[in-house]
C-alpha cells in the first residue's frame, strides 16, 4: 500500500509525520511505501531514507487547494497512490477541499468535515465548550484595540493573547496587551484572541474518532520538559481513566472524524479545562503507539472502510524524551530536492 | 488508610503518580512505609512493624511518621479519609 504523508518536519517545533510514518512501520497488517510530501527543502524527515521512501514538495497551503490538487495528481500519476494523510492544521482545509476528487482518483483521505474544523477552531471552542458543558478559560475575541482598556471589567490580569492562528503570550496590563495585539493582527490577522489565565497541570490527549461518535483509541499524557518554543520535549503516559472518559466525551459530542489532540489544564482543584482541540495527531503521536494503541494504523484500517475494534488498554508509565541527531547528508541530495522538487 | 490507584513504587525508590506523571524519589525507609500501606497495614501495624524492626524512640518515630504520611497527603498520593 502506497501512503503519502505531510509534515516531515522533525525540527524543534516539530510536525506529526515522523511520528505518524514511524507508528506505520509497525503496523502488522500492512507493509506500506511511503510517500512523503514536503513544503521546504529542509524538512528532517525528507532526508530519512530509512522511513521515507521517496518525497516531493508540494506547494504551500497558501496557494491554495487547485495548485496542491495538481501537484498530487500529477505524484500520482507515478506513485499511485492509496490514501494521503495530512497532519498540518494548516493545510486541511484544502485537503478536505480536494479530497471527494481524490476519492474519485482512488485516493483515501480520513478527515473531519470542514464545519466540524470550524465549529472546534480557536474562535469557536469557547462557544462549542458552553454548549456541550465543557469547562474551559473565558474567551474573548477582539476586532480593534477599542475594547483593551475594557478588559480589566472581564478579566483578572494576567490574560493570554493568543494570534488567529499562532502563537501566544502572557499580557499582565492593558500595555502588554496593546502591544501583543497589534503583533498578532499584523502577522496573524483579526481576531486577536483575549483568554483568561488558568493555573495547573498541563495534560494533552491524543485521540481517534470515527465521526459517528465513537472514539476508537485515546492516550492521555503529561509533558515532563517543555522548550523555550513551548513544544514538549519528553513526556510521559498517564493512567487516569477519568481523562479516557472526557475524551470520549469530546468524541461523542463532537462527531469528530480523524485524529485529534486535546490540550487541557487540571487545576489546582482537579478540574479539567479544555484549552484547545488541535484537528490532527500530534507530533508526539509515537509515543501513543509505544503505549500499545497504534492510531494512525487504526486510521488507515477506517480510511479503507474496513471495520476497527476500539482499543481500551494501553501500558501508562511509557516515557518519550526527543533528542536533537546530525543526520548526515550529501549537499547533492539537497540540490536535487531544491531543483527537482523530488528526493 | 490507603495509597491512590495508580501509584507505583520503583525498587530503585521513586514512586510514580500515573495519574499525575508526578515522580518522587524516597529513601529506603520512606519506600518501605509506602510499600507496608500499600500492602494494606493500617498506620498502627506500620508502627509496630518498624518499632519492630528498628531501634527507634516510640515519640520520634510517631512524629516522623505524621510528618511524613501528612507529606503523602499533600502530594496526593493517600486516599482521602471519609
Amino acid at each position: 500500500m502506497t501512503i503519502a504523508i505531510t509534515a516531515l518536519n522533525a525540527h524543534d517545533n516539530p510536525g506529526p509525520g515522523v511520528g505518524v510514518i514511524r507508528s506505520l512501520r509497525e503496523s502488522n497488517d500492512f507493509k506500506f511505501r511511503i510517500i512523503g510530501l514536503s513544503y521546504e527543502t529542509m524538512e528532517p524527515g525528507a532526508y530519512l531514507h530509512n522511513l521515507v521512501d521517496v518525497t516531493y514538495q508540494v506547494p504551500y497551503p497558501s496557494a491554495g487547494s487547485e495548485p496542491l490538487l495538481e501537484r498530487l495528481l500529477y505524484i500520482h500519476s507515478i506513485e499511485k497512490l492509496d490514501l494521503i494523510i495530512p497532519n498540518f492544521d494548516a493545510e486541511l482545509k484544502n485537503f478536505i477541499r480536494i479530497a471527494p476528487t481524490l476519492d474519485q482518483r482512488g485516493i483515501k483521505t480520513y478527515l473531519p468535515k470542514v464545519e466540524m474544523l470550524t465549529r472546534l477552531d480557536k474562535l469557536h471552542l469557547y462557544d462549542f465548550c458552553k454548549q456541550h458543558d465543557f469547562p474551559s478559560p473565558k474567551t474573548m475575541l477582539l476586532n480593534s484595540p477599542d475594547k483593551i482598556n475594557e478588559l480589566e471589567e472581564e478579566f483578572e490580569y494576567p490574560v493570554f493573547v493568543k494570534g488567529t492562528f499562532y502563537e501566544a503570550y502572557k499580557a499582565f496590563n492593558e500595555d502588554q496587551v496593546r502591544t501583543y495585539f497589534s503583533k498578532l493582527s499584523s502577522k496573524w490577522g483579526l481576531p486577536v484572541i483575549i483568554q483568561e489565565t488558568v493555573e495547573g497541570t498541563e495534560i494533552n490527549i491524543v485521540g481517534l474518532g470515527d465521526g459517528n461518535g465513537q472514539m476508537i483509541g485515546a492516550i492521555p499524557l503529561r509533558k515532563l520538559y517543555i522548550t523555550d518554543r513551548g513544544k514538549g520535549w519528553s513526556g510521559v503516559v498517564l493512567s487516569d481513566p477519568a481523562l479516557i472518559e472526557y475524551a470520549g466525551k469530546f468524541v461523542e459530542s463532537s462527531k469528530w472524524r480523524g485524529g485529534f489532540e486535546l490540550e487541557l489544564i487540571r487545576t489546582t482543584q482537579d478540574k479539567l479545562m479544555l484549552l484547545e482541540i488541535n484537528p490532527r495527531f500530534p507530533a508526539w503521536i509515537y509515543a501513543a503507539t509505544a503505549a500499545g494503541q497504534n492510531l494512525p494504523e487504526a486510521l488507515v484500517h477506517m480510511a479503507l472502510n474496513k471495520s476497527v475494534v476500539p482499543f481500551h488498554e494501553y501500558t501508562p508509565g511509557k516515557m518519550f524524551i526527543r533528542y536533537a541527531w546530525e543526520l548526515i547528508t550529501d549537499i547533492s541530495e539537497f540540490q536535487k530536492f531544491s531543483t527537482q522538487g523530488i528526493l | 488508610m490507603k495509597i491512590k490507584k495508580h501509584i507505583a513504587i520503583s525498587d530503585s525508590g521513586v514512586i510514580f503518580n500515573g495519574a499525575t506523571g508526578d515522580s518522587f524519589s524516597v529513601n529506603p525507609i520512606a519506600g518501605e512505609i509506602l510499600n507496608l500501606i500499600k500492602s494494606g497495614d493500617s498506620e498502627d501495624e506500620v508502627k509496630l512493624k518498624l518499632l519492630d524492626k528498628y531501634n527507634v524512640d516510640p515519640d520520634r518515630l510517631d512524629t516522623d511518621l505524621y510528618d511524613y504520611l501528612s507529606h503523602l497527603r499533600q502530594l496526593n498520593l493517600l486516599e482521602s479519609e471519609e
